[in-house]
């Protein structure tokens, strides 16, 4: 990467405040997205992935406390500046996108009026003029008919054109980056290649920034261009999605891939990944998370914290034995 | 191989609507499938395609409106479902659900769980029935500890395999899965297929595997059935529909499963939504409008299944002519 | 086995929730007053004194006296066994046949689901407690009539709530599981949908308590049902309440606070049933 990042996650670790005890959502977490490129935060259920979302976008519950590291936005301390800088750039330089978009929309109100809030909410704006660029949104996330739809209600658009309005608000005030939180999960897989279709040309031609959250390393594949894996709350490896894809170089990165069925040549060479994630409520967590689900393992494992080794151009793995 | 099930033109209605806008949803319209003994089925399609209307109609939870269902020769498809509860039949045709935690009862531990099928079905009880229980939960890999324990106290994975252990305990012939992976991680859902597979080659079952993910049923199954609005369109040995599709919609399906090679790739996409599955028009081919064939016989005539090669059909006009959605 | 289970959970309950420890504890009072009372009072309930006439409060007498020289203190404990077993009875049958109609009504649907449907939205067409006062006065004054009568103008409130929660769960996965591992109708209704419906109608149940014996006093004290000379809150309250300027508040007041505590602690149960009940609240 040339260009200076426009998100610079710094070292996250953040900690969620329960009854039970603090749960280490995330920890020593580093990612950059530069703009023009799609980055995909890959990880399974518990991992992080979208707790780094929200993180950035500051919408978690009170009870999460960011223990230590930074964030940074277009030259916006996003943590120490106050999170009141937040609710002016949210929606209107940095958008989200999320699971489910028809329970994500607003039920009683017809679509292009939800677009035209989220104009008139970063204004100034009249309502003529945010009805016009409401339905230039529409069109420009290819719905058809536009000027007919603009009077839609969610429950009338099916599921992948829910999502497309999602993205047209999302878009709306062009944001420098574009947050898709596992936009596709639920939706046909045909539809699922529309929508993501449609991310990866706005992004090209708009030069915004995105990050795509996914469960599914076949279609970081697809619309990544580099990618950070997930596990347990740690980002064990990030780069390239190529290089990521082809030469692993964290061993849950190499499960990972050999566990999804895209990959796999047959039933008996899909892997499976011994072991549970780690209860992230104890006390004692090791420095690696993974190691008790890990082949490699050495001593060092148990007794240093996680190293930042570079295995490659822009390619770096927390593991102090990479493949 | 003869068929352990045999549906012929199996079709299921719904009644929908009131006053003037009544109409007839056709969830199954005229579907004919056969299973053999030992086989495993793949069934695929988008939302609204029918796979799970037709899995239950297979599985004798919901009655077909028309239609026979022949199994291991006898007519099963007759008998109203009610009576069918009793019927010998029953344990030999068992299911495993897509939700494991909406498939497992929270009231019960998972020793009862599995416990109440054998009960009622194989009339098992006391040592018997406790022994049975054991066997079920060791086949799926799972520590006797967790039989005293409720669903909530489980995990995601371990659900799966409880209902997984349920549903093989009376032993049957036939084995529906409705998506039974679909709500896993990768690494669990990698686990359960495994584990299935072994089962299946342990237990001689023959499988209907319903899934919406292609990769998945590409690694389980032999053979794969492809379904569009309550019809059959396509239907081939797993690595012939792969490699070689006849059907624009399994064409389109295919090609638009992500894979890191399709990188930079932009091929046409197929958009829109399909056509309305109420009344619909029974000489119209139902993927008319939304194909890149779409040519005026096709809104003439409605595509019969046809050979178009060795164990492979396809509903279409011109199956296996090139049309700009291709697999790549 | 099943014993340990249930005091492991009523601990559980009573940590969670102290309150609920107290309302227990009120419970098993007024059980015991209704069980063992007639047994351990100091002064037969019937029997009259015209020379301690209205006497407050003191030594011999706890509560004071009546306007017939009857001990309060013994009246008030003897008449928890007939409030409290009018509202236990009516509450149980309501719930059962409640509940039954309704998980019926819900899990057939159609012909069935409307006839119950209409049952029930006939009986709610009235204002309760006048639709009680017509039964009971149309059956005749005695404590059985004021126990159907609260059983049929409760039958709707657990009906309806039965037959929305099992008309949710009918379609449910594991009611289909159910159905494959060969229940039939009544077996799916009976071992599998009930039972999941029953905690949060437990907690109705007994906050119905509390109401039923507002009900059934509510009755006595406008004249209907439980007559005189029976020892019973409500008549208890209604011929005290003559008494409210003349100033001999203890007829009244002791009554009306054993109503007052009956009802607060069933309330508070409530939520302590539910703990104990619901699997999921258990770790």
């Amino acid at each position: 990467m040339n260009a200076p990042p426009i998100l610079d996650v710094d070292a996250l670790s953040l900690d969620f405040r329960t009854r039970a005890g603090r749960v280490k959502a995330l920890d020593g977490v580093s990612f950059q997205v530069g703009k023009g490129e799609i980055l995909g935060i890959v990880g399974e259920s518990g991992s992080g992935k979208s707790v780094s979302a929200f993180a950035i976008m500051d919408l978690l519950d009170a009870n999460a406390e960011i223990r230590q590291g930074g964030i940074h936005f277009a030259g916006t301390d996003l943590i120490a500046d106050g999170r009141v800088a937040l609710d002016e750039m949210r929606g209107r330089e940095i958008s989200m996108i999320f699971q489910s978009p028809r329970t994500a929309l607003n039920p009683i109100r017809a679509v292009g009026r939800q677009i035209e809030d989220v104009l008139m909410r970063h204004g100034p704006m009249t309502r003529a003029k945010a009805r016009e660029r409401a339905v230039a949104a529409l069109a420009r996330v290819r719905i058809p008919d536009p000027e007919r739809r603009y009077h839609a209600y969610p429950f009338e658009l099916s599921g992948g054109m829910c999502q497309r309005v999602m993205i047209a608000m999302a878009l709306a005030c062009e944001p420098l980056l574009l947050i898709a939180d596992e936009p596709t999960t639920g939706l046909d897989v045909t539809t699922q290649a529309v929508v993501l279709d449609l991310i990866r040309d706005l992004v090209d031609s708009s030069r915004m920034a995105a990050i795509l959250i996914t469960h599914d390393l076949a279609l970081a594949g697809e619309y990544c261009d580099r990618v950070v894996v997930m596990h347990a709350g740690h980002a064990v490896e990030t780069g390239p999605i190529g290089a990521v894809l082809d030469h692993p170089a964290h061993p849950y990165t190499a499960k990972l891939i050999a566990a999804t069925p895209s990959s796999a040549e047959s039933v008996e060479t899909l892997a499976s990944i011994p072991g549970n994630l780690p209860s992230l409520i104890r006390d004692d967590l090791p420095f690696c998370r993974f190691r008790d689900r890990c082949e490699r393992r050495i001593a060092r494992c148990d007794a240093e914290p996680l190293p930042v080794e570079t295995v490659g151009e822009d390619h770096t793995v927390r593991c102090w034995r990479p493949l | 191989m003869t068929a352990l099930l045999e549906a012929k033109g199996l079709k299921r209605f719904y009644k929908v609507g009131s006053g003037r806008r009544r109409g007839t949803l056709h969830a199954l319209d005229g579907v004919d499938i056969a299973i053999g003994r030992g086989e495993s089925v793949g069934l695929v399609g988008e939302s609204g395609c029918g796979k799970s209307t037709l899995a239950r109609v297979l599985a004798r939870l919901v009655e077909p409106s028309a239609g026979s269902l022949v199994f291991e020769g006898e007519d099963i498809g007759a008998i109203p479902l009610a009576r069918f509860v009793t019927n010998p039949a029953r344990p030999r045709i068992q299911m495993v659900f897509q939700d494991p935690t909406e498939s497992l009862n929270p009231h019960l531990t998972v020793a009862d769980a599995i416990a109440d099928p054998l009960r009622r079905l194989a009339r098992l009880s006391g040592a018997a029935l406790d022994r049975r229980v054991r066997e079920a939960i060791d086949m799926v890999g799972l520590p006797e500890a967790l039989l005293g324990r409720y669903p909530h106290q489980l995990s995601g994975g371990q659900k799966a395999r409880v209902g997984i252990a349920r549903a093989i305990a009376v032993g049957p012939e036939l084995l529906i899965l409705d998506e039974p992976t679909s709500a896993l991680d990768v690494s669990v859902q990698a686990v359960v297929l495994k584990l299935l597979a072994d089962l299946r080659d342990r237990l001689g079952m023959s499988y209907v595997f319903v899934s919406h993910d292609l990769d998945v049923v590409r690694l389980l199954c032999e053979r794969v059935v492809v379904m569009y609005l309550g019809e059959v369109i396509e239907t081939a040995p797993a690595e012939t529909l792969f490699e070689r599709p006849a059907h624009p919609y399994t064409r389109a399906l295919i090609a638009a499963i992500p894979h890191p090679e399709r990188r930079g790739k932009h091929p046409p996409r197929l958009d829109g939504s399909p056509r309305s599955p109420i009344d619909p028009d029974p000489n119209i081919c139902q993927f008319y409008g939304r194909c890149p064939i779409g040519q005026p016989v096709c809104a003439e005539k409605r595509p019969p299944l046809r050979p178009v090669g060795e164990g492979h059909l396809a509903a279409c006009h011109f199956a296996g002519q090139p049309s700009s959605t291709t697999a790549t | 086995m099943a014993v340990a289970t249930r005091l492991r959970d009523l601990r559980y309950a009573f940590g969670e929730n102290p309150l609920t420890a107290v309302a227990a504890a009120i419970f098993a009072l007024l059980v015991l007053c209704a069980v063992f009372g007639p047994a351990l009072v100091p002064y037969d309930p019937l029997a009259t004194n015209s020379e301690m006439r209205m006497a407050p409060p003191s030594a011999a007498h706890w509560f004071g006296t009546d306007q017939l020289g009857r001990d309060i203190f013994s009246r008030v404990v003897v008449a928890a066994r007939l409030d409290l077993g009018m509202a236990v009875a009516a509450v149980t049958l309501s719930l059962a046949i409640g509940t039954a109609l309704g998980a019926i009504a819900g899990y057939r649907g159609g012909a069935v689901d409307a006839v119950v449907g209409r049952i029930f939205d006939t009986i709610m067409a009235f204002p309760l407690f006048v639709l009680a006062m017509g039964i009971v006065a149309a059956l005749g004054n005695s404590v059985a009539n004021i126990v159907i009568a609260t059983v049929i103008i409760n039958l709707p409130f657990y009906g309806r709530y039965a037959r929305a929660e099992v008309n949710i769960r009918r379609e449910s996965a594991y009611v289909e599981a159910a159905r494959m591992g060969g229940n039939g109708a009544a077996s799916v209704l009976a071992r599998h949908i009930v039972p999941n419906i029953l905690p949060p109608m437990m907690v109705q149940a007994s906050l119905n308590m509390g109401w039923a014996i507002l009900n059934a006093a509510g009755l006595s004290f406008i004249g209907l049902g439980v007559r005189p000379p029976e020892a019973e809150w409500g008549i208890m309250v209604s011929e005290g309440a003559s008494y409210i300027f003349s100033g001999e508040w203890w007829t009244f007041v002791f009554p009306g606070a054993a109503l007052v505590l009956a009802v607060f602690c069933f309330n508070l149960l409530g939520d302590g049933l539910r703990d104990m009940i619901d699997p999921r609240r258990r770790t």
